[in-house]
């Protein structure tokens, strides 16, 4: 093993202070959570059983979406774990500087979400990495908790979700996960790709199972993606595949 | 299935997908043409999910109500670089408004 250079005080404190302020903003994202969970027919122990257990917030939302929606069990699975595979690609990164074992493994791998990855991989210094994901996952972990509970008593106290228009802000939580996933011309086309086969087999098919057919969309347009880069065509515009 | 069995399966489901990648070797996925689907599977799947939530009707119905204009609402302001709060929140008015205006 390489002797690892030691952290400076004022970077280490710069890389705390980033991993607690996405903490924060992530952790608000939770009140929302709570209220669509609720509102979709889950208790609050359900609700906060996902954010403690599942923690990955797409998901969470989909998961609750579906069985809202009146979704079987087994879509709202499928669909929740599709979600959820990048998170396992996200770890084949994280285990590459991270080096943690046994119960802290177990750990880390509870902790593997798109802003601990983010923030970890986003620092040069490998201890800085190692700071950037504990401390951002945890940071999530607690915040994500706290006001999913918020969120989930507030939705419970409010009657009829579709009065306050809960429904549509699933929608509307959905396309904030998915915009900065169309900064790419690869993500521009499987979204739209995607769209079409779900807006075409929602009468064919029951409720949940458009979402995993629309799933087709990125194999098709990764497929051909990739046909494209391996005859040394230019791509799109920034349609480096990036996670 | 109970809600209860579909929390916890998906739970233990999450949890498996994200403690693969700390033990499986890196080689076995690193393929470019699987990375390249794999980092295109999110976008499809919430595009996929946009959809559903915005159209779906009951028995399989596409219905054109309120939430398509609270979808509408929420592209515009994440167009305008609003945070994701004031989408969430302004999805739900949009909404809400309409139907107190009388519009399903």
């Amino acid at each position: 093993m390489t002797v690892e250079a030691e952290l400076s005080e004022g970077r280490r404190k710069e890389v705390v202070r980033q991993g607690i302020s996405v903490g924060v903003a992530t952790g608000l994202y939770g009140v929302s959570f709570g209220a669509l969970s609720v509102a979709s027919g889950l208790t609050v122990l359900q609700t906060q059983a996902l954010s403690l257990l599942m923690f990955t917030g797409g998901s969470q939302f989909a998961l609750v979406g579906i069985l809202g929606a009146g979704g079987s069990g087994t879509s709202a699975i499928a669909t929740a774990s599709l979600l959820g595979i990048r998170n396992g690609l996200y770890a084949l990164q994280v285990s590459q500087f991270l080096g943690a074992h046994g119960p802290k493994r177990l750990l880390a791998a509870h902790l593997t979400i798109d802003e601990s990855t983010a923030v970890g991989i986003g620092q040069q210094e490998p201890r800085a990495q190692r700071i950037g994901f504990w401390v951002t996952g945890l940071a999530v972990l607690i915040g994500w908790n706290l006001m999913t509970f918020v969120g989930a008593l507030a939705g419970n106290a409010l009657g009829d979700p579709k009065t306050w228009g809960l429904d549509a802000a699933a929608a509307g939580a959905f396309c904030a996960l998915l915009w900065p996933r169309l900064s790419t011309g690869d993500g521009r086309a499987a979204a739209v790709l995607a769209a079409f086969i779900a807006l075409l087999t929602i009468p064919l098919v029951p409720a949940g199972i458009p979402v995993i057919l629309a799933a087709v969309a990125a194999v098709i347009i990764g497929w051909i993606a990739h046909g494209r880069h391996e005859r040394g065509e230019p791509g799109l515009p920034g349609s480096d595949p990036t996670p | 299935m109970n809600t209860w069995t579909t929390v916890l399966v998906a739970c233990l489901f999450a949890f498996l997908l994200k403690f693969s990648g700390y033990v499986v070797p890196a080689r076995l996925l690193e393929g470019p043409r699987v990375s390249r689907i794999s980092a295109l599977l999110p976008a499809a799947l919430l595009s996929g999910l946009i959809v559903t939530q915005t159209f779906a009707g009951d028995a399989g119905r596409i219905v054109l109500d309120a939430r398509l204009a609270a979808v509408a609402v929420a592209g515009i302001l994440l167009w305008r670089k609003a945070n994701f709060l004031v989408v969430v929140g302004a999805a739900a008015a949009t909404a809400a408004l309409l139907r107190l205006a009388g519009w399903s």
